[in-house]
């Protein structure tokens, strides 16, 4: 780890001058992920931009009934908050599978969306990674990589993201509020993280110097429930081999509203646009489910290693609307 | 001599425990004095070949580094007695992560930021790190782990096996799998008036002691080796790490202490693993499910600097009576990082494969896992012809089941579900031998009628203290509280690792010898002690230096209960029992937290634990406990761990049998035995995560 | 660093930040300490190395074992990933501070009673995190094994071995003593 300077700015404008005029600097959030890749070499900063303590650990209830969550709030308190579990339940539950309980007590909202892949090449700064130097290459797309993409990754690099949180608030229809030298903007979590292209070292569209400020969760649809669900190696403190957040309501025995996410399968968490455009107003049948889930799963294109994740995801996702109709009907 | 009934077999408290509790026990690493370097090793990133330029520059100009060691500048050493302990002698680098060079530094910052700056350029040579069952380099070594001959035969295993009415053919696979304790190897080494003193993280400081001694050219008594408190080896510190040496080289170097802690990320290369095995199985068998013809036949690797061969069908020489058999190992040298010692070498991966062949036995005969096995009682030890000292194997299971609630079992293959769960229920036998050392202790009696004991036993976690203060007071007659027990220092009396299940037996005999043996001197003695009391030391080399006419084996029967999630592939235990016949059990309360422990590290075996070779990289994948899963308390259901009393004379003077590694024996086939139950599908390959279940679930 | 095609080579320029370390103040076990320290020296490093408190483990140092698990301000957290320049004026209890004199914390109690422990290494941790766990469970945090049903504001959350197991599913033991160490916070639990 190189020697860095370290400041804490009091107001988020101050923060966002500050990463603006020190290219290489890191706003440091919870630290559990940065601090992480400090020590393994991955991320050099020159400077650390503490934003944990701004006034941004707030949690409000918008005028439309949505919800305001301030970048810095801990995952711990987002997950245990009362309108979080009482209307955004997929998002409590996504966050309680995630981590530890030490790691979410000190993970921010901010913070968890900024985090990166744990793929091994991407972690070992003694091996290529396109992610961590453009153009040195990609040793998992031939080496180990069971626990990498399968959906929308391309010939420089098959990491995933490896947020639970982040695949909820996709489903969700989340967004992000960014602060930066150019003012402040708003981008769908379901933009925010991007595929990997050819510039996989972008794991996000933040622009140079913007800070994350606020998640807002738009109200909770009538009658719609969600869940969280997610499958992995050991029974907790595991990453995703795959994980599902939906959010269903049906009326008439048809689906009505309906949201879909997966998460572990690629570089962001995967909005299932296809089947939600196959599943509104069908039948709230499992073969429906099951034609609307492949449909989606046809653009998996498996590595030698991971397909079976393409399975794992088709039986979490048809797993979800199955109970979530029987729970919509039982509401 | 009266073995005082209220001291062998209580639920004694650790002795230890409220320093762990409160954290003022001190670990290796923990011994920073004034001055202290601390040390950062640079490992090699080439799989194999040679350090062609170290500079060193860039390391230097790094705030607070203070000296950079490589093979260039280190202090020469005269041949270890172990090639692993060669570091920074050459430029030859034998696998991955090989240490080339040591930096060393005022802070832990500056050490690792010393370390980022060291830039090594390698001539690298072809690798070939990938073990596969037609692996060319492929031979039979002469012995296996252990000692044991690497080919045994009795009768025609193979024309037997063809001539059988039932026939089963099967070959298991098991990936490398690494202990992983939870106290990363470390040393803090210190030089004062020529006298070199190391903390060190091992499960026997006597043998590092001795390693230091051969590698540095010193006199043993110039060199004390301490691990007062250890935290978990698991056979990873039964031998010497190159830790002690990189210390102990750079202390007399630069004449500072040196404390040096391994990262995490570096153990997988640098002190060892369980080497993967491909086992092939055949089992023949009448209608009855009587055996005519057992062959085990493993495949394994070992590194290029070293021969280790995973001893895993050497159970199959004890287990179960057949006329016939046959168990051979053979073994690649790679260039992959040093096999050694993990929990059970041989018995635990070689079970793995025979008693889930077993199970496709009974499976394929219809029936029941237990009565197959009760069928199979050998009379005498199949492969030496030996009486047993003592075998309950069918107690066990029999009690096991009893316990279990096994006789209720529907044996159908999924048959029974809760929901989306499928349930099933498995069982396995366990074994693991009997084994002692050679050890010495002293008692001392005071003259204010306490005692004090030494013996350089290590307590890695099992509660060593506690037991041997237990036989010694039950020799002594007096309550254990009287009796200080002093471990932990090569400077005591030597005794053995901590390691094969041996450690009560070894240091335990020499206790007991010493105990009895001032007994007698007490006795001999009239009027009051002398100010310094009375003492012996003594050792037990004649008592163990002939085997006994006896084959000496622990035995257990393993029983499991998983759910399958039907819909993920996710696999969970949900109840773990345990039954062992071990010899006369000397402190119910830690040996079943021994017994526990062992299953647990078979169930992580079974579910969540594997590292995969890179074949471009040579280095194992999962480096991280983030990657490779130890099991957490979420995969660890509620566990029992019953044993047998088992009365027998032809193994110590308390009577026991070691209980550290058995319970991991047979806990992986049991699960996966279950496995099998819940769903049907015969997987043959650890772990059992959800890619290898979901083929096969509807 | 090799010299693989495609890595930086680690000698390009050093050039030292003039201002890479700071004097701030952590309150350690209810003690005021004024230390001034690297910037990089996290928690853990400026409890073990430079204020002799080696009773939080480093197992990883890298948040995936639990052995250096703290409370800050009342919550636990892995003292490996906090770098203490950022933890400034913070309220930091470690295992040295349970025990009132003489008389150990009831999960120490526990923990010895029950035989919760092997090699010990992981043992600081755990009682730190069940400490700070039994805190949350009073707060009504739920976790992973809450059942869905339990809909929040009713109080205290509810512990039973389930709840317990995976609400310590943070901290590693490889001796496996996990039966015990929920055994232990049982008896403790309310």
């Amino acid at each position: 780890m190189k020697p860095f300077a370290y400041l804490r700015p009091a107001t988020v404008s101050e923060a966002v001058r500050a990463g603006a005029g020190h290219p290489g600097s890191r706003f440091l959030g919870g630290g559990t992920n940065l601090v992480d890749l400090m020590k393994l070499g991955v991320e050099t900063p020159g400077l650390l931009i503490d934003v944990s303590r701004l006034p941004l650990d707030g949690m409000t209830r918008t005028d439309d009934g949505g919800l305001r969550i301030g970048a810095t709030v801990r995952n711990s308190d987002l997950a245990a908050h009362p309108e979080v579990r009482n209307h955004w339940p997929a998002l409590s539950q996504a966050l309680l599978a995630g981590a530890s309980g030490q790691l979410r007590n000190t993970a921010t909202t901010g913070g968890n969306l900024l985090q990166r892949t744990r793929c091994p090449y991407f972690q070992d700064v003694s091996k290529p990674c396109n992610k961590r130097i453009p153009g040195s290459g990609c040793p998992a797309r031939e080496g180990t990589h069971r626990d990498l993409a399968v959906l929308g990754h391309s010939q420089d690099c098959v990491a995933t993201n490896p947020s639970d949180m982040a695949v909820a608030l996709a489903a969700l229809d989340a967004t992000v509020q960014l602060h930066g030298p150019e003012g402040v903007r708003t981008v769908q979590v379901t933009d925010f993280h991007r595929l990997p292209a050819d510039n996989p070292d972008q794991d996000t569209v933040i622009r140079p110097g913007e800070l994350i400020t606020e998640v807002v969760l738009p109200p909770p649809s009538a009658g719609a429930v969600s869940l969280y669900r997610k499958a992995r190696d050991r029974a907790s403190y595991a990453f995703a081999l795959a994980s599902v957040a939906a959010v269903l309501s049906v009326r008439d025995g048809r689906v009505d509203r309906i949201s879909l996410a997966f998460g572990g399968l690629a570089h962001r968490p995967w909005r299932a646009r296809v089947a939600e455009d196959l599943l509104r107003g069908a039948s709230t049948t499992g073969d429906a489910f099951a034609r609307a889930v492949d449909a989606e799963l046809a653009a998996a294109r498996p590595l030698r290693d991971n397909g079976f994740k393409v399975d794992l995801a088709r039986r979490l996702a048809i797993g979800a609307l199955v109970e979530l109709t029987t729970r919509a009907a039982s509401t | 001599m009266s073995d005082s009934p209220r001291a062998l077999g209580a639920p004694a408290v650790r002795r230890e425990g409220r320093d762990k509790v409160t954290g003022t026990a001190r670990y290796a690493a923990e011994h920073t004095a004034p001055g202290c370097l601390y040390g950062w090793i640079v490992p090699a990133t080439v799989p194999t070949g040679r350090v062609t330029a170290i500079r060193t520059a860039g390391a230097l100009a790094v705030p607070g580094v203070h000296t950079v060691l490589t093979h260039d500048n280190a202090p020469r050493l005269k041949e270890p007695d172990d090639p692993i302990l060669a570091v920074l002698q050459d430029d030859r680098v034998p696998h991955r992560g090989w240490p080339v060079a040591l930096v060393l530094a005022e802070s832990l910052e500056s050490a690792r930021a010393g370390a980022d700056a060291v830039y090594v350029e390698y001539a690298t040579t072809e690798h070939d790190v990938v073990l596969t069952g037609d692996h060319p380099g492929l031979y039979t070594p002469k012995e296996a782990n252990g000692g044991h001959p690497a080919l045994r035969e009795r009768g025609d295993a193979m024309s037997a096996f063809d001539a059988a009415p039932v026939r089963i053919d099967a070959t298991y696979t098991l990936r490398g799998l690494h202990n992983h304790p939870m106290e990363p190897h470390a040393s803090t080494a210190r030089w004062a008036d020529g006298h070199l003193t190391v903390h060190d993280s091992s499960q026997g400081s006597t043998a590092v002691r001795n390693s230091l001694a051969t590698a540095l050219g010193l006199d043993r008594d110039r060199i004390t080796v301490i691990s007062e408190h250890v935290g978990g080896g698991f056979g990873s510190k039964g031998t010497p790490r190159p830790q002690a040496v990189l210390a102990a080289m750079a202390a007399r170097h630069t004449g500072h202490p040196v404390q040096l802690a391994l990262p995490r990320r570096y153990m997988a290369a640098i002190v060892g693993h369980r080497a993967p095995t491909l086992q092939r199985v055949r089992l023949g068998a009448d209608r009855d499910g009587v055996l005519s013809s057992v062959s085990h036949e493993i495949v394994t690797h070992t590194s290029r600097i070293k021969e280790f061969v995973e001893q895993a069908a050497v159970p199959a020489r004890v287990m179960y009576a057949s006329p016939h058999s046959r168990t051979e190992h053979r073994v690649a040298a790679l260039d992959v990082p040093s096999p050694s010692w993990m929990r059970a070498p041989g018995e635990a991966s070689g079970m793995y494969a025979l008693e889930s062949a077993m199970d496709e036995l009974a499976c394929a005969l219809g029936i029941d896992p237990v009565e197959l096995r009760l069928r199979n009682e050998p009379r005498t030890e199949p492969d030496s012809g030996l009486p047993f000292s003592s075998r309950n194997l069918t107690a066990c299971l029999s009690e096991g089941a009893r316990r279990f609630g096994w006789s209720d079992r529907d044996p159908r293959p999924a048959a029974r579900q809760e929901g989306p769960r499928l349930l099933g229920t498995g069982v396995a036998s366990a074994t693991y031998p009997v084994l002692v050392s050679k050890a010495a202790a002293s008692a001392q009696a005071a003259p204010d009628g306490s005692y004090r004991v030494g013996v350089n036993a290590t307590d890695i976690g099992t509660g060593a203290r506690t037991v041997l203060a237990q036989i010694a007071a039950s020799v002594l007659d007096t309550p254990p509280d009287n009796v200080t027990i002093d471990i932990g220092s090569s400077d005591l009396p030597t005794a053995p690792v901590a390691g094969g299940s041996s450690g009560t037996a070894s240091w335990g005999s020499a206790v007991h010898k010493a105990a009895t043996t001032l007994v007698r001197r007490l006795a001999e003695h009239s009027g009051p002690l002398p100010p310094e009391g009375i003492g012996v030391t003594v050792d037990t080399g004649e008592e163990t230096a002939q085997e006994p006419p006896y084959a000496r084996h622990a035995f257990g029967a393993h029983f499991a209960e998983v759910a399958v999630d039907s819909l993920t592939g996710e696999v969970r235990v949900r109840r773990l029992l345990g039954v062992y016949a071990a010899g006369r059990i000397l402190n119910s309360r830690t040996a079943r937290s021994q017994f526990i422990g062992g299953m647990v590290m078979g169930l992580g075996m079974a579910l969540t634990e594997g590292s995969t070779m890179d074949p471009a990289f040579g280095d194992f994948t999962e480096s991280d406990l983030a990657s490779y899963h130890v099991p957490s308390c979420a995969d660890v259901p509620d566990i029992q761990a019953h044993w047998l009393d088992e009365d027998d004379p032809h193994l110590n003077p308390m009577g026991s049998k070691g209980i550290g590694e058995i319970g991991t024996v047979g806990t992986a086939a049991a699960i996966g035995n279950a496995v099998r139950h819940a769903t049907g599908a015969r997987l043959r390959e650890l772990s059992l995560t959800p890619d290898k279940l979901l083929p096969y679930l509807p | 660093m090799a010299a693989t095609p495609g890595i930086t080579d680690a000698e390009e320029a050093h050039v030292p930040n003039p201002v890479d370390r700071s004097t701030f103040t952590l309150y350690v076990n209810g003690t005021e300490r004024t230390l001034t320290l690297d910037h990089r020296t996290t928690v853990l490093d400026a409890l073990r190395e430079h204020l002799g408190l080696t009773g939080a483990k480093k197992g990883c140092d890298h948040g995936q074992c639990g052995a250096c698990t703290v409370l800050v301000d009342g919550r636990r957290a892995n003292s490996c990933l906090l770098l203490a320049v950022a933890q400034e004026d913070a309220h930091i209890t470690t295992v040295e501070g349970l025990a009132e004199g003489d008389r150990l914390h009831p999960l120490q109690r526990a923990f010895l009673e029950r035989d919760a422990l092997q090699c010990g290494y992981c043992t600081p941790g755990q009682i730190c995190s069940a400490v700070g766990m039994l805190r949350e469970a009073e707060d009504g945090f739920p976790s992973h094994a809450t059942p869905r049903t339990a809909l929040a504001g009713e109080g205290p959350a509810p512990l039973g071995a389930d709840e317990i197991r995976e609400r310590m599913s943070g901290n590693l033991c490889r001796c496996g003593a996990y039966p015990r160490i929920v055994d232990a916070i049982e008896d403790v639990a309310p």
